[in-house]
């Protein structure tokens, strides 16, 4: 048997009698980058949403590392190994770049609740904050307010910051959108960089970048699961092609 | 021309840096300022300074408008004044005990109200506190609407007669200095970056693993207790608490307070005490006095109008457009 990581069962969410996501069954295998694809408004974020507990599922449950954690909340499920970053970018923009690293550090030194320290003890955990910016390129922009930054550099200081929890787990929603080619190699190679005794899953439009880095895909079609299975067998679904990669496509999963 | 302006300060640089220097000066202002100034006056002004800066710490500091506080100030008031009427204690023991009794009440208020966002939060908070109010207003202890009067100063540690305006007036700069030491460190803590972390962004501190409420009650919790602190030493100062302390247009005041100094700046709500105290004094006595209400709403509209940052915030900002070097309006 395959080593599941994370799993969902009949994953079931509602809006007013509209439903955004429709019974998905997702099984994602532990150490895969697995790709979730799907046409815009197919159900991605929620998805994400419902995984980490931004929004509470109507029905269903989901398992993460075997345990049932469909009631567990957001901030504990990050603390679990699995955290995510959002599809709009999520820094602590009047912060320094270091300072967004070491406030997840932070997390994982116990003092989060002392307000009688002085906040220098912080400054203990500048040399990993360094290192970690220095693995996604942005040692030089240390000191940079972080709203400064540019688009491309905000997404690879969300990773780096991400990556300061060490998490199981990662969930990237769509990290490489509006971005210039450049961009989206480095943050590509970055993803790569990452993956080593880690969890991936992504939603991505890219399909040069899912072609290249996933192991495994979930397309996605009005909050229901069209298919799942490895990137050859996906692409080649007649279903698939027709549904979300259109006519196209058919290049650009040759490329 | 940033390095030009940036050189010529450098040669200037005095050996204490200049935020050390100002407080040393302002401490000594402080300490020498009753010689000045009626020291009851000033005694209200630092009360009242100290609550505005223990609410700034939810409003300026957390993000979150709190429109209950003036139960935490009454509370400490009436626990403080009770005691010191019928117990005996010392008045720094009486004073703990306030503070201790607002920090239990915020405990409560908070657990009720920080998973509130905005408006809500707003709300419940002023929702608990009339619920207060009216328990004051009948509970047989407070007086009612005489007040609870005659609570005795006492003797500091047993020794020090504080019903001598000067001794009291340097009790009450220790509290003051206490919790404004409490505030600024608690800013500057490990546990403030977490509380600057989910002003800024409160769905990315919550996928980093920190419970988002947890921190926000403990923040809450601080600024009730402190501004227990305030009230009970107000108490003291006037031997005296009445309903006015618990009364909604309170809380109001700590908000005008808070905005007019420049609300998250460490002293915004200490600069927006002084400019209140001191218009409420110039103008009680004339004929003005019946329209102070209307008075306070024009300035506070003008101020939320065009001054956004207030006083405090707005010289700060023009600090450091203007002489970027000087350290001034850096992010704190
Ligand atoms: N909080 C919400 N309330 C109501 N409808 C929502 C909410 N969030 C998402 N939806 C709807 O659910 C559908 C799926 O949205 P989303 O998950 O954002 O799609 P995707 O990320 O795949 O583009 C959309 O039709 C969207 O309008
Ligand atoms: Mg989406």
């Amino acid at each position: 048997m395959t080593d599941l990581i994370l799993q969902t069962r009949d994953l079931t969410r509602e809006f007013k009698g509209f439903t955004a996501v429709d019974k998905v069954n997702l099984n994602v295998h532990r150490g895969d980058i697995h790709a979730l694809i799907g046409p815009n408004g197919a159900g991605k974020t929620t998805v994400f949403n419902l995984l980490t507990k931004y929004l509470p599922p109507t029905t269903g449950s989901i398992y993460f590392n075997g345990e049932d954690i469909t009631r567990v909340e957001s901030s504990a499920i990050a603390r679990k190994g699995m955290v995510r970053s959002f599809q709009i970018s999520a820094v602590f923009p009047k912060l320094s770049v270091l300072d967004n690293v070491r406030i997840a550090l932070q997390q994982q030194q116990g003092n989060s609740f002392h307000f009688w320290k002085s906040a220098r003890v912080l400054e203990q955990l500048n040399e990993r904050a360094e290192q970690l910016l220095d693995s996604v390129g942005l040692l030089e922009f240390a000191r940079v307010t972080t709203q400064d930054l540019s688009y491309g550099r905000k997404r690879a200081l969300e990773i780096a910051t991400t990556l300061a929890l060490d998490p199981d787990m990662l969930l990237l929603d769509e990290p490489t959108q509006g971005m210039g080619h450049e961009d989206v190699d480095r943050i590509a190679e970055l993803i790569l960089s990452i993956r080593h005794n880690r969890t991936i899953l992504m939603v991505e439009h890219n399909l040069q970048v899912v072609s290249r880095l996933a192991d495994r895909l979930t397309v996605l079609q009005r909050g229901a699961i069209l298919t799942e299975g490895d990137y050859a067998t996906v692409s080649a679904d007649p279903r698939v092609r027709e549904a979300y990669l259109g006519v196209a496509a058919d290049q650009e999963v040759a490329a | 021309m940033n390095t030009l302006v940036r050189s010529a300060t450098a040669g200037l640089r005095l050996p204490l840096s200049q935020p050390h220097l100002g407080s040393a000066l302002l401490l000594l202002a402080a300490l020498l300022a009753p010689a000045l100034i009626y020291p009851v006056f000033l005694m209200k002004f630092l009360c009242l300074a100290l609550f505005a800066c223990a609410f700034n710490l939810m409003l300026g500091f957390v993000g979150m408008l709190s429109f209950g506080h003036a139960a935490f100030l009454s509370t400490g008031g009436y626990v403080t004044g009770y005691l010191m009427i019928n117990s005996g204690i010392t008045p720094e023991l009486g004073v703990l005990a306030g503070t201790a009794a607002s920090a239990l009440l915020g405990f409560l208020f908070g657990k009720l109200s920080v998973k509130r966002e905005g408006i809500y939060f707003a709300m419940v908070t002023l929702a608990l506190s009339q619920l207060v109010f009216f328990f004051y207003l009948q509970a047989p202890f407070t007086g009612g609407e005489n007040g609870m009067q005659g609570i005795p100063r006492g003797h500091l540690f047993g020794l020090i007669d504080l019903s001598d305006n000067l001794a009291m007036y340097y009790f009450v700069l220790a509290v003051f200095l206490i919790g404004f030491g409490i505030i600024f460190r608690t800013i500057h803590s490990p546990f403030g970056q977490i509380l600057t972390a989910i002003r800024e962004n409160e769905p990315r501190a919550v996928s980093l693993g920190y419970n988002v409420r947890q921190y926000k009650l403990l923040a809450f919790v601080i600024s009730a207790a402190l501004a227990g602190m305030a009230g009970a030493t107000k108490a003291l100062v006037f031997e005296l608490e009445s309903l006015t302390d618990a009364h909604w247009h309170m809380s109001g005041e700590v908000v005008l307070m808070t905005l007019l100094g420049g609300m998250g700046t460490v002293f915004g709500p200490v600069v927006g005490a002084a400019i209140l105290v001191a218009i409420a004094t110039l103008f009680s006595g004339g004929e003005l006095g019946n329209y102070i209400h209307i008075i306070m709403g024009f300035i506070f509209v003008t101020c939320v109008l065009a001054f956004r940052r207030g006083v405090v915030g707005e010289f700060g900002h023009f600090m450091h457009k203007n002489f970027p070097a000087s350290g001034f309006g850096r992010p704190q």
